[in-house]
């Protein structure tokens, strides 16, 4: 039961969402409204389950004086202030859970992602190395690509950022719609291998 | 400089994640920490009121439909995990999951990303009016825009050459999937262009913020 159980639930839900693809009438359009609205409810507590994970980590750490135990209070008290504020006076605009959301998460975030425009130029000084005809297409694709997109591009010369375009929405769009076939076809053979039951590594690979 | 306290946290976090850029340093692990205690605060907050407020506790506790019993079930099931004894039972929700995750990945990779782009791809290899246009005005716009269509063909039948492995890339066969390589090349070197382009752009932003909203140099 312990292993059959899990393997007839992802058998069934499975076999509806993708019947109610082909056949998008009843039973099968009411099962997957119901069925997709029970995904979400159930993915909330999946995550649920990681703050409970991330909790226990940290508590842990503060409790046993591990190493850095001081930060894991920093991030208790975020966590704990922030989750506090949304519960208390909800999470509309003008509560204190948005001031925090404005002021802390949204300047944090964007300067994280900043912080890897320096990491990923030293990355590409590294890699951006043309040792052979390949990597030397990626070299020129790349900068030209980078330079059509700022003023120094159309300084250079007028036509550069029209050639920039060109190579994203043609050549690069080739390359990607090749990538993409493949892709999908591998997701669906795995999907399909997962549905029935041959793939099992989600069930601790028993 | 501004007096705004808002402005003033915001600035103060965004150096001292600003300073990893010297190297790791307790300011950096700070504002890291801080962060990701926010953020999972700030999810958690948001998928209660966007999600399990409107698919359960409306549905179960206010319209009163029983049948929302069972996402309940399967939600507290899910968090059996955390204990070594019941962990087992978190197989069922996870079961779930997949189960939904997978068919709906079935259908949406096989529209979206295998048939549909199958059928973008089968398009007339010349275009007539782009040709005659080029050849009344040649130029490098022009000529581009005539060999664009034939270049997206080659590309995706070449790119997808290469992917075929059950065959040795030896002579003519090889050799397109050489040309599918090339095409790969450009269209990674392009995704590469377009992600730096992405972040100079946030750190532009970041900037700004400190020159502007903050010391209101600019």
């Amino acid at each position: 039961m312990r292993r059959q159980g899990p393997l007839i639930i992802t058998f069934i839900t499975g076999a509806v969402i993708i019947l109610q693809y082909f056949i998008p009438h009843r039973p099968f359009s009411d099962l997957q409204q119901l069925f997709n609205s029970w995904f979400l409810v159930i993915a909330v507590f999946a995550l649920i389950l990681g703050i409970g994970n991330l909790s226990k980590i940290h508590i842990g750490r503060v409790v046993r004086r591990r190493e850095h135990w001081p930060y894991s209070i920093v991030l208790i008290v975020g966590f704990v202030i922030m989750f506090s504020a949304g519960v208390i006076w909800g999470i509309q605009r003008g509560t204190p859970f948005y001031y925090i959301f404005w002021n802390i998460h949204i300047p944090m975030g964007s300067t994280m992602f900043a912080l890897l425009a320096f990491f990923v130029a030293s990355a590409s000084y590294r890699a951006f190395r043309a040792r052979t005809p390949e990597a030397t297409v990626l070299l020129v694709s790349a900068i030209i690509v980078m330079l059509s997109r700022v003023p120094l591009g159309n300084f250079i010369w007028k036509d550069l950022p029209l050639v920039g375009d060109w190579i994203m929405a043609y050549p690069n769009m080739a390359g990607q719609r090749a990538i993409w076939m493949g892709i999908a076809l591998g997701v669906v053979s795995t999907s399909l291998r997962i549905i029935l039951g041959i793939e099992r590594t989600y069930l601790s690979g028993r | 400089m501004t007096t705004d306290i808002g402005t003033w946290i915001a600035a103060l976090l965004t150096l001292c994640i600003f300073s990893f850029l010297y190297r790791d340093n307790p300011f950096y692990k700070f504002a890291e920490h801080l962060f990701v205690g926010i953020s999972a605060a700030y999810w958690v907050c948001y998928y209660i009121y966007n999600i399990l407020i409107p698919n359960l506790y409306n549905p179960l506790f206010i319209q009163g439909q029983l049948l929302f019993i069972i996402p309940l079930i399967l939600g507290v099931m899910m968090l059996m995990r955390l204990f070594p004894q019941p962990a087992w039972m978190s197989r069922f929700p996870l079961a779930f999951i997949v189960g939904t995750y997978a068919g709906y990945n079935f259908i949406t990779y096989l529209q979206t990303y295998a048939i549909d782009q199958v059928r973008a791809t089968m398009v007339r290899v010349v275009d007539v009016s782009a040709w005659q246009e080029f050849f009344a005005h040649p130029g490098v716009v022009s000529f581009f825009n005539a060999i664009a269509i034939p270049v997206v063909v080659v590309g995706v039948i070449t790119g997808l050459i290469y992917f075929f492995f059950s065959r040795e890339h030896k002579g003519v066969f090889g050799g397109l999937a050489r040309t599918g390589v090339w095409f790969l090349m450009i269209a990674f070197g392009a995704s590469f262009g377009y992600t730096v382009m992405a972040r100079i752009s946030l750190l532009i932003g970041r900037l700004y913020f400190l020159l502007h909203d903050w010391l209101q140099l600019i």
